[in-house]
């Protein structure tokens, strides 16, 4: 005991109180508490919980294993990306859960397990990594993902995938509304006369409750319009995402579905077009990806206003029955310019040129 | 003259951020006296334009308000003892701001001839004439008495005095009040909006002194030859505003709130709020016929021109959580920051950054024995919970530094820009408009220092002027 105490004291030496160190920084020295990148990814995915939720509803077991199997097919390519890069593993962003989220979510019940895989390793490799990983990619990497698949496994994905003939699940026992729009469109644009059981289709098609709600056929997320705008606004109450996106895309969408049905290019109206299909899926969650969309607000609109305008377009005269996708991709392509020709007038004008 | 004219402005301008104003700390402190410190330095350049020349030795017994430095250029202000003691020999410190200025250190005396409660009185107390209580009486044009004095007697005053902005920017003050003929000035605003948050030393000036304020706005006017003047608050602080409408009761200065949100007291957002007009980029509120003081400028104005006081006290606060007894003091200039952090308790355990202005603009110092200029409006001591941020990571281009930018720049890609050594390209984005602010950075989920890049590049952009000059 004696001896510890003399070490003690030995060691005790008389310091003046240790000099306080403080920093040198850059101005400003405050910052807005509690919001980074991965809060943003993650409220995405809050944001998406009702329609995942409702998924699970339509869908049962199916939306559980193709979300599952994308999320973690995603998480997996990213992780096997940037490793081959040689760049230090950083999963926490969250932004691999994101767009396997979003990739499951756009896939039909049926597709096979490796349409989740395939679709994955190209979404985070060919969509994300070659471009240098977050923040370097031009195209939505959910889309480049589904495209692909879309491409390659045209049978797995096409109109006829998401029916079956028998199942306890009667939704999946009918033609999405839009597949069942574009046979009606086909037929009377070929001047044949629309046959009994198609037209029966069509009534239930047009039933737009169901629609709202999600009891319908369709791609894993895009069928409950309720849902969708719930979590949709959401995202753009927290600043997540930008309104002006869905602003532009709902508003321009409306307009040219309205003036589509008045041309009778499609059975459907407007209103219908908007909660039928994956348009709103598409406008609050897949084009307000913000590193794929222009940074300024007159911007965001106009690219909102094109993905609007493709929608509808490749809804009406592509071979497709739905547009979102490659809408998406092609606006995608155009952000550069968009950002280029929006950047806003500084308040008190240009910088005045040097004589 | 009516008001109602000329200010259609909104009340506020658009964009800018909300950040926590921790007023509170210091809101209902009076203004306390700085004991005098057994030494001050008086640096020789406190503004923008050209350093004074000394015009004392070293080893020479000065008085309270004796000529220290004298002003070479036009763009010049004097600047004076702000003690009585013996001079030392004159050397070299660095300001917050980074430049080394020459300082005349002064040992000051055992007794000083204004100390305390009397040197609180001969600054902020005492009558303001601020002209007739009867509005009737007068008529509304009533200058209150000011018409004695020739305008440019009121800038000769405010030169002799060595009176700068003390708002910050610490511009001399004689020369915004020299007429120009080609710009005339149809509206003065003295700016009482103090944005930044903790710092409170305008308020407590506001609070203690309106009448001074009230003075020195009506000599502006005079001396300018304005044809409204405006007094501009913000709306969270109602007893400064209250306070300064009875002071204005029956004299030619109207009192404007507008809301709070930063960054309301910067120039370009106040002739925005109050006059609904643009300063042009690269120019000067001058250019919109307008002219912005700041309240302690006017008050100090109003000492120099009415009791032929010059400028050597300013009010100061001292602040932040990282300070133990956050306080508003009146310290002579030159006084070391150091006296100040001592007389308010000292820095607590988890200081992590001093900072001269506030949080938003503020620049660090590296040592406490910088002495306070005439800009020095707080010091604010943060602690490291505060001045914690994540480690940076790649920009998003999500567009919330679009979404609060006051001036509608695109701070991501200026600073990218900058950070790429694209001066072509920064240049396209209005580089030269940006005020750093401090919107940007404070919103960016990346946390990207944004500021800095930006400044990083206004100086290659200039490198590479100054080469292509050559």
């Amino acid at each position: 005991m004696a001896e510890g105490e003399a070490k003690q004291a030995a060691n005790a030496v008389e310091t003046s109180p240790a000099a306080q160190v403080v920093e040198v920084a850059a101005s400003p020295h405050l910052s807005e508490t509690g919001v980074t990148t991965r809060r943003m990814m993650m409220d995405v995915v809050v944001g998406l919980a009702p329609a995942i939720a409702m998924a699970v509803v339509v869908f049962r077991w199916y939306a559980v294993v193709q979300m599952g199997l994308c999320v973690l097919s995603c998480l997996a390519a990213e992780a096997l990306f940037t490793w081959m890069r040689g760049k230090p593993i950083q999963l926490g962003d969250c932004s691999a859960i994101v767009t396997g989220v979003i990739l499951g979510l756009s896939l039909p019940w049926s597709a096979p397990w490796y349409i989740a895989v395939i679709g994955s390793a190209v979404a985070m490799g060919l969509g994300k990594a070659v471009f240098g990983g977050l923040g370097y990619n031009i195209f939505n990497p959910a889309m480049v993902g589904r495209a692909f698949v879309m491409l390659s496994f045209a049978k797995a994905l096409g109109a006829s995938a998401y029916v079956v003939g028998e199942s306890s699940l009667r939704v999946v026992t009918q033609a999405t509304p839009l597949t069942v729009a574009k046979k009606v469109a086909g037929d009377l644009a070929a001047g044949k006369v629309v046959g009994a059981d198609l037209e029966v289709q069509l009534s239930h098609a047009r039933e737009l409750w169901p629609l709202f709600v999600g009891n319908v056929n369709g791609s894993l997320g895009e069928t409950s319009a309720l849902a969708l705008l719930i979590g949709g606004l959401y995202l753009c109450i927290r600043r997540s995402a930008s309104w002006e996106i869905p602003a532009g895309a709902l508003g321009s969408a409306l307009v040219f579905a309205g003036l589509a049905n008045w041309l009778k290019l499609t059975p459907f109206t407007a209103l219908h077009h908007l909660v039928g299909g994956s348009l709103l899926f598409g406008a609050f969650f897949i084009a307000t990806d913000p590193v794929t969309s222009p940074v300024t607000p007159k911007g965001k609109f106009i690219f909102g206003l094109g993905v609007g305008l493709l929608v509808i377009v490749l809804r009406v005269f592509s071979g497709y029955p739905e547009g979102v996708m490659f809408a998406v991709l092609l606006m995608n392509a155009a952000v550069p310019l968009m950002n280029q020709w929006t950047i806003p007038r500084p308040v008190g004008g240009p910088t005045p040129k040097r004589s | 003259m009516g008001t109602g004219a000329v200010t259609s402005g909104r009340g506020t301008f658009h964009r800018g951020i909300h950040p926590p104003e921790r007023k509170h700390l210091t809101e209902k402190a009076p203004v306390e006296v700085l004991p005098t410190p057994p030494e001050v330095r008086i640096a020789l350049l406190q503004h923008l334009g050209r350093p004074c020349e000394a015009a004392v030795k070293a080893r020479t017994e000065v008085a309270l308000g004796d000529i220290i430095g004298e002003s070479t250029g036009f763009v010049c202000a004097p600047v004076h003892a702000s003690v009585s003691g013996v001079t030392g020999r004159v050397s070299v410190t660095t300001l917050p701001n980074g430049r080394h200025v020459r300082v005349v250190p002064i040992k000051s005396a055992e007794e000083q001839p204004l100390a305390g409660d009397a040197l609180l009185a001969d600054v902020l107390g005492g009558e303001w004439p601020t002209g007739c209580k009867q509005a009737k009486a007068c008529g509304t044009r009533s200058m209150g008495g000011f018409e004695q004095y020739e305008p440019k007697a009121i800038a000769e005053a405010a030169h002799s005095a060595g009176l700068v902005g003390l708002g910050g920017a610490a511009f001399p003050t004689h020369v915004k009040l020299t007429r120009n003929e080609q710009k005339p000035i149809r509206t003065l605003l003295i700016n009482g909006c103090e944005c930044e948050p903790y710092l409170t030393a305008d308020y407590a000036l506001m609070v203690a002194a309106p009448r001074a304020v009230i003075a020195g706005a009506l000599l502006g006017q005079r001396a300018t030859g304005a044809d409204e003047v405006i007094v501009c608050v913000e709306d969270n602080k109602p007893k400064a505003i209250e306070a300064l409408r009875r002071a204005a009761e029956g004299t030619a200065v109207s009192v404007r709130v507008l809301k709070t949100k930063y960054p309301q007291g910067g120039e370009k957002q106040l002739t925005v709020a109050v006059l609904g007009k643009e300063v042009p980029t690269g120019g000067l509120p001058l250019d919109v016929g307008a002219m912005v003081l700041n309240v302690g400028t006017a008050a100090a104005l109003a000492r120099a021109v009415t009791r032929g006081k010059p400028l050597t006290h300013r009010i100061v606060t001292v602040s932040g959580r990282g300070i133990k007894e956050p306080k508003n003091l009146l310290v002579p200039i030159g006084a070391s920051y150091r006296a100040l952090i001592d007389y308010c308790g000292g820095m607590t355990e988890d200081a992590a950054r001093v900072v001269a202005g506030g949080p938003m603009m503020g620049f660090t110092i590296g040592s406490l024995d910088v002495p306070v200029t005439k800009g020095t409006s707080g010091l604010t001591v943060m602690t490291r919970d505060e001045v914690r941020k994540a480690g940076e990571t790649t920009c998003l281009r999500c567009g919330r530094c679009v979404d609060v930018c006051p001036l509608d720049l695109v701070p991501t890609k200026i600073a990218l820009a900058s950070r790429a050594g694209n001066v072509e390209l920064a240049e396209r984005y209005h580089i030269t408009a940006c005020m750093e602010c401090g919107c940007c950075a404070y919103v960016c989920p990346a946390s990207i220092p944004l500021i800095q890049l930006i400044r990083l590049g206004k100086v290659l952009r200039q490198r590479a002027e100054a080469a292509k000059e050559k």
